[in-house]
């Protein structure tokens, strides 16, 4: 892989969490458990899927071959999409939205404020904009894992579940590859590995303060980086890839 | 513990300022379960455009408002205190501005 | 005549003559209470429509063809929650909850706008569904910016100003739909034909078999006759599928150089009641959306409260 390769797979990887998270919050639009919270939501997938137009143009003209955002949005197939695994699991209740959200938001806000200090002025950059966003999104959902943590049995238990299951999703956000180590190096990139006690800090002061139980590490996956996905992520391409495949040559 | 809540979450009154040096003002209203998220609802409801540097909150029970019936006796006798207000006095033009 | 009735009828008068005035009346004012109830109606139909309205533009939010379609599209249904929201907000300060109106809606004793329960089946839905519907939406609304209830002529005002985007993000798809391939102008021409109709529907039945008109008129809650306003929609609107290249769905229309006024054919009525009637292609599906999302969100909402009440009382406690 030579410099530029891994440069836009490292944007590939930052663009594509966005989006598909984003993607999955629009799934909720018109179904919010109240009507405050589906503005709110869409809030939320309005920063990430602007977090993830910037990343991705980036990508393309790193890489120069004439990709523009949408050619990568919508005309890759599974196996080259770069997004954590965490983030392509189905929705699941208002509960696991919520989980699987503040996993990331507290997870993408130190990475962040890792890369908004990046070598590169575009992606340093576009990481303090996005920054200022993660910043209200990790307040929302924090404030969301405590309310249903320590609301009534029936939240405490739903959200304890959801907990439990993305549990083995998170190692996979800490693991540091080739890439990695190489946009580390020459600072274009962060360390990852090394936010996991802050991440751990904070994301247990949360789960107190919620009256929940942070999970034994009994179970992990992963593998998007090399392009190993769940089978959920071939159903989201289908649907969000689906006009530009049927009609290739149409502008939009 | 569980409590019984059939009722809705409570209506909270939003009052947001447009920029620095201008009041707040009366925008609507939302519902939340208490005042953190009234606030953070406010962000998502009011301030999609960038409407606003602050917001308040106030529940909408806390609110005392006079009645219409009180706008006699509460309003009206200023009307005839004309003497509050500065174009009451003349002055001659020799005083210039004052 | 009693002096209780005698007191009615001069609070009547004192109300009128104020509507009159062109006086906003505000929630505590004194007002009939058909004034009140004609409100409610109005108004959390209207509440509905936009959170209804939000269901068949989020059938296409997952499938948008290219990331900027998506971020507008999302922006522009994320609107409409909000619009909802300003409305219900409004209703509220007449004396009945969220909650409340939530049931009129689930039960079927209160409407929404009969158009979404027509299906969106191709993108240019989309378009159409901006173009059309939010164009005939802001023709009502625009004349509802100066109703006599001042919560309501207030959030029309700030309804207004945020949709004026709706409109053009829709005939910008409708555009560039009609500019484009073979299957693409299909799809938009498909669109208009089958929005057409339904979009003058939204206006309500002709003035000589409107019910409640007059009275509301008098009340100044409606301040353009039904056929006043759906003469303005077509009037704009023709033009505009003219440019487009697009043809309207319609062997009646012709400009009428006496009237000065396009005439038009007769909208199928029988279409309109059996579709409010239940019979739309989507009636049970959006209702059915809109009770799962309440009564599903209710643990939710739950937990929230009772979050809430822990935290007072430890705080209670604390002090």
């Amino acid at each position: 892989m030579t410099d530029k390769d891994m440069r836009f797979d490292y944007l590939l990887r930052l663009g594509d969490n966005s989006l598909i998270l984003g993607q999955r919050l629009a799934e909720w639009c018109g179904h919010a458990p109240m009507l405050e919270e589906d503005l709110a939501l869409t809030n939320i997938g309005l920063d990430l899927l602007g977090q993830a137009r910037m990343f991705l143009s980036y990508a393309g003209e790193v890489e120069g071959k004439g990709r523009d955002e949408d050619r990568l949005a919508y005309f890759r197939d599974t196996k080259d999409w770069r997004n954590l695994l965490l983030l392509e699991q189905p929705n699941g209740d208002f509960a696991k939205t919520m989980a699987r959200q503040f996993f990331f938001d507290a997870f993408q806000y130190l990475q962040f404020e890792g890369l908004a200090k990046s070598s590169d002025d575009r992606l340093a950059g576009i990481a303090a904009k996005s920054l200022k966003e993660i910043t209200y999104h990790r307040r929302h959902s924090a404030d969301w894992i405590i309310r249903l943590g320590d609301g009534t049995d029936e939240s405490h238990e739903r959200i304890q579940g959801a907990i439990d299951d993305l549990w083995g999703y998170l190692p996979e956000m800490f693991d540091m590859d080739a890439v990695d180590d190489a946009m580390l190096a020459d600072g274009f990139g962060v360390d990852v590995a090394a936010l996991r006690p802050v991440w751990d800090d904070y994301v247990n002061g949360v789960l107190a303060e919620a009256t929940l139980i942070r999970p034994a590490d009994s179970w992990s996956v992963r593998g998007s980086r090399e392009g190993k996905h769940s089978e959920h992520l071939g159903y989201l391409l289908a649907e969000m890839q689906f006009l530009p495949r049927a009609y290739p040559d149409a502008k939009w | 513990m569980n409590i019984e809540t059939k009722s809705e979450l409570p209506l909270y009154e939003v009052f947001i300022r447009s920029k620095n040096g201008l009041d707040h003002k009366h925008v609507g209203s939302l519902h939340a379960s208490d005042a953190e998220m009234a606030l953070t609802n406010a962000r998502d409801v009011y301030t999609r455009r960038g409407e606003g540097v602050s917001i308040w909150v106030v529940k909408s029970t806390d609110i005392v408002a006079s009645s219409p019936e009180d706008r006699g006796s509460f309003y009206e006798p200023s009307d005839d205190k004309l003497y509050r207000h500065p174009t009451f006095f003349e002055l001659p033009d020799e005083v210039g501005h004052l | 005549m009693d002096v209780i009735d005698q007191e009615h009828d001069e609070l009547e008068t004192a109300f009128q003559a104020k509507v009159e005035a062109e006086q906003r009346i505000e929630p505590k004012d004194w007002m009939p209470e058909k004034y009140r109830q004609t409100l409610i109606r109005q108004m959390s139909q209207h509440a509905h429509s936009e959170i209804v309205g939000m269901l068949p533009e989020g059938n296409w939010l997952t499938r948008a063809p290219s990331l900027k379609r998506k971020t507008i599209l999302m922006a522009k249904i994320q609107d409409e929650g909000g619009h909802g929201l300003y409305l219900y907000s409004a209703t509220e300060t007449l004396g009945i909850s969220r909650d409340e109106m939530f049931e009129q809606l689930h039960s079927g004793k209160a409407k929404y706008s009969s158009i979404f329960n027509y299906p969106t089946l191709n993108w240019a839905d989309i378009g159409a569904i901006g173009w059309l519907v939010d164009g005939a939406a802001i023709t009502n609304q625009i004349a509802l910016c100066r109703c006599s209830y001042g919560p309501y002529a207030r959030a029309m005002i700030r309804i207004c100003k945020e949709e004026s985007f709706h409109q053009r993000q829709g005939y910008d798809i409708m555009m560039t739909m009609a500019q484009g391939t073979k299957e693409q102008r299909e799809m938009a021409q498909d669109a208009l034909n089958r929005w057409w109709w339904p979009t003058l529907m939204m206006f309500g039945p002709n003035d000589a078999n409107s019910a409640n008109s007059a009275q509301s008129m008098k009340w100044r809650i409606k301040r353009q006759s039904n056929d006043d306003l759906r003469q303005k929609f077509v009037d704009a609107t023709v033009p505009q599928a003219e440019f487009l290249g697009l043809t309207i769905p319609d062997d009646k229309l012709a400009w009428n150089d006496v009237r000065g006024h396009y005439d038009f054919g007769e909208i199928d009525w029988e279409e309109f009641k059996a579709v409010v009637k239940g019979n739309g292609l989507c009636n049970r599906e959006r209702l059915q959306a809109r009770v799962d999302a309440h009564d599903g969100g209710k643990w939710v909402r739950d937990a929230a409260l009772a979050y809430a009440a822990k935290k007072a009382d430890r705080k209670a406690k604390a002090a």
